[in-house]
């Protein structure tokens, strides 16, 4: 008898403890996995489930169910194949690569010129390269516009250069959005850069130099494995956001050098098509996890990129 | 074999043995060997590191290192001791070339090295975090300098393979510097150094990070190594126990100066400071003043010292040298016997510290070896005699 009073308390005290354990989950888990439903997993799935309807007349989703909006990613349309899909999924490749090796070759100067200084300069200097970012892209964007402008000093020097005819600025075009990617996504590189040459054994340079290494070979052997980690880090901050940027082929770019961001905005935007953009998102969405993939084989094999991964 | 054990053994074999390298004049800071420099390098200077008037001044007036002459021996083991911020860290760091002197010249192998950077110095450090690059191996760590060099990747493999089998690592070779021990790494490290073949090896307190057990081996292990390969070998250390089993000589540095610098025996027993008197082991120290007759007078009563001569200044006896009787077995008619009563015994294994506090109440330090049965050592309340012998009192001079 009293046994099996003990037994139901001993379960009860197990229920109420399992109860306890689920409502801390909730109480902590709970508002961030609802918002992350909400707003982030929901709205991908719908975009994802469009991709596979029939673009009605005014663009938006209508049945049947098809896989024509996919096949027109491929480049087929009802006017035959094209290979304007491939142009502007190079280019975006292109120039997104491209803003990763610039900022790389800007951020490794400024990252070392700010951990050489005394270390308490040094947040203030780093401060003023993360400054502009907390500023519109949009509004810094348009300021380059006007720096790039047919009338600007920059195109006035590379008009006298003889590099662009007269009266034509370097804004619109492929290297007006090439500048404002790379100046965008700078402090993306710095930041994690700078993280990691603040920890930089600098004892590793003088066993370098103690070993006849100068210049770039002591650069490449002591300074640049220490620092791959945080390059690592810098380059998806850079490449995978800029490889989708919309404001900046959209305002620098012109209607000549459309990026994959722009193209899927303009599907829902100026020439509706939804299950096209769609389809788009699925196929940029798989494109850059693959890439993502890639990647991190490409840096385990280069060693110590487990930091860098997120 | 136990090393720990085997080091005094050997320290004594080697001093005894005259085994040690004929040790060079002291050079005072009045003597600069000018000579030296002016010529060009010869297969006999090949080593020589020379110091001349070197200064280094970090801020305003902290001077790190201050006017430095120094020659340095071809296949010498040189100890650069003093306590923590001495400058001996940044002497040798000139010397590598990691640091400009502000003033002065610095001679390897009988060539200016004024202009002559890092990376083309004949010299090479062993870190004191050893500083192996983390993403290389064992034997591609050891191979680097080589490597940078431009040495034939054939030639390379065969003198890293020599290195590693000579430090016995060579079961390592493959493996990340991360995965080593403390005692391994270090090994690493010298080998890195060691298989460039430099001209001069500059070692920035490589055994700090080891326990006291591996410490012991591996310094008879780099005295060993640098005795058979022949290296000059600059060792910077504020242990003087490390200084005085490795050194075929010392310098003993103080505030950025070189205070003393001399063969291992004569600084330890005729130090001319009292710094370098205390800085290397202990010591009973006292102010003394000249007494007519051979004789000084001391805190503890007038002694009779070996010079006939002596001047008031400082004098000097160490603990070891100082011979204890017990009351009634003392010699009669001898010189300098002082009696007093044991205050403090601690029992150190070989040997027994005793404080002893004589008569008129002066303390003295006395260091007596365990060399009786347990019970013949004294105890504390004690009456004892003890004997101070005119040729141990050293006078460092005022």
């Amino acid at each position: 008898m009293s046994a099996t009073t003990a037994d139901a308390r001993r379960g009860s005290a197990a229920r109420a403890e399992r109860l306890g354990r689920a409502l801390r989950l909730w109480v902590t888990a709970g508002p961030g996995l609802t918002w992350i439903v909400l707003f982030l997993v929901l709205p991908s799935a719908i975009l994802l489930g469009i991709g596979f309807f029939t673009s009605g007349s005014y663009g938006g989703p209508e049945l049947p169910l098809t896989l024509q909006p996919l096949r027109e990613v491929a480049g087929y349309s009802i006017l035959g194949w094209s290979s304007g899909n491939i142009t502007v999924l190079v280019r975006s490749l292109i120039q997104a690569m491209s803003a990763g090796v610039l900022t790389v070759l800007f951020a490794y100067p400024v990252v070392f010129y700010i951990v050489t200084r005394p270390p308490a300069a040094r947040p203030l200097l780093l401060l003023f390269i993360v400054l502009p970012s907390w500023t519109n892209q949009v509004v810094r964007t348009y300021a380059w516009m006007e720096l790039l402008g047919p009338e600007s000093a920059l195109s006035h020097l590379v008009q006298s250069l003889g590099l662009l005819q007269p009266h034509l600025g370097l804004f619109p075009g492929v290297l007006a959005m090439q500048i404002g990617l790379t100046y965008n996504y700078l402090p993306y590189m710095v930041v994690p850069l700078y993280a990691a040459a603040e920890k930089l054994d600098w004892a590793l340079v003088e066993a370098g130099r103690d070993l006849y290494a100068s210049g770039p070979r002591l650069f490449w052997n002591t300074v640049f494995p220490q620092t791959l980690p945080g390059l690592l880090s810098g380059i998806i901050l850079v490449v995978i956001p800029a490889f989708g940027d919309y404001v900046v082929p959209t305002l620098l770019g012109g209607g000549k050098s459309m990026m994959i961001g722009s193209l899927i905005a303009s599907q829902f935007l100026e020439t509706p098509n939804w299950p096209y953009g769609a389809a788009l998102t699925i196929f940029m969405l798989v494109f850059t996890c693959a890439g993502l993939l890639a990647f991190r084989v490409l840096s385990k094999r280069l060693g110590g990129a487990e930091e860098s991964m997120m | 074999m136990d090393y720990c054990a085997g080091t005094p053994w050997r320290r004594a074999n080697v001093i005894n043995g005259g085994l040690r390298l004929m040790a060079g004049p002291v050079v005072s800071a009045a003597m600069k060997p000018h000579d030296a420099a002016s010529e060009p390098a010869v297969a006999d200077r090949r080593g020589q590191i020379v110091l001349e008037d070197i200064s280094r001044v970090f801020a305003a007036d902290v001077v790190a290192v201050d006017r430095i002459n120094l020659v340095i021996h071809p296949g010498e083991f040189f100890t650069l001791l003093g306590p923590s911020g001495c400058g001996k860290t940044t002497l040798l760091r000139m010397i590598a070339g990691f640091e400009t002197p502000d003033s002065g010249r610095i001679l390897v192998s009988g060539r200016e090295m004024q202009a002559v950077p890092a990376h083309r110095r004949p010299v090479n450090t062993v870190f004191q975090s050893y500083a192996l690059f983390p993403h290389l191996t064992v034997a591609e760590n050891i191979a680097f300098g080589l490597r940078m060099r431009g040495v034939a990747k054939a030639e390379r493999r065969e003198r890293t393979r020599r290195i590693m089998e000579l430090l016995q690592i060579d079961a390592f070779a493959n493996r990340n510097p991360a995965q080593l021990s403390g005692g391994q790494r270090q090994r690493v490290a010298l080998a890195r150094a060691l298989v460039n073949e430099p001209e001069v090896v500059l070692l920035d307190e490589p055994l700090s990070a080891l326990d006291a057990k591996l410490r012991a081996e591996l310094q008879v292990e780099l005295m060993r190594m640098q005795k058979r390969l022949g290296m000059t070998f600059i060792f910077v250390t504020h242990d003087q126990h490390e200084a005085l089993v490795m050194s075929d000589r010392i310098g003993v540095m103080q505030r950025g100066r070189l205070l003393q610098v001399g063969p291992v025996l004569d600084v330890y027993e005729r130090p001319s400071s009292v710094f370098v008197a205390e800085f290397l082991g202990l010591s009973n120290i006292w102010p003394v003043t000249a007494l007519p007759g051979g004789l000084i007078d001391t805190p503890l009563g007038p002694l009779a010292i070996g010079n006939p001569d002596p001047a008031s200044g400082t004098a000097m006896i160490r603990p070891e040298k100082i011979w204890m009787y017990s009351e009634s077995g003392a010699p009669t008619g001898r010189p300098n016997m002082v009696a007093g009563v044991v205050r403090e015994a601690i029992y150190m294994g070989a040997s027994t510290q005793y404080r002893v506090e004589l008569e008129n109440g002066a303390p003295l330090l006395v260091y007596d070896t365990n060399n009786q049965a347990a019970e013949r050592s004294w105890r504390p309340g004690e009456a004892v005699t003890c004997e101070l012998k005119p040729e141990n009192i050293v006078l460092i001079g005022s």
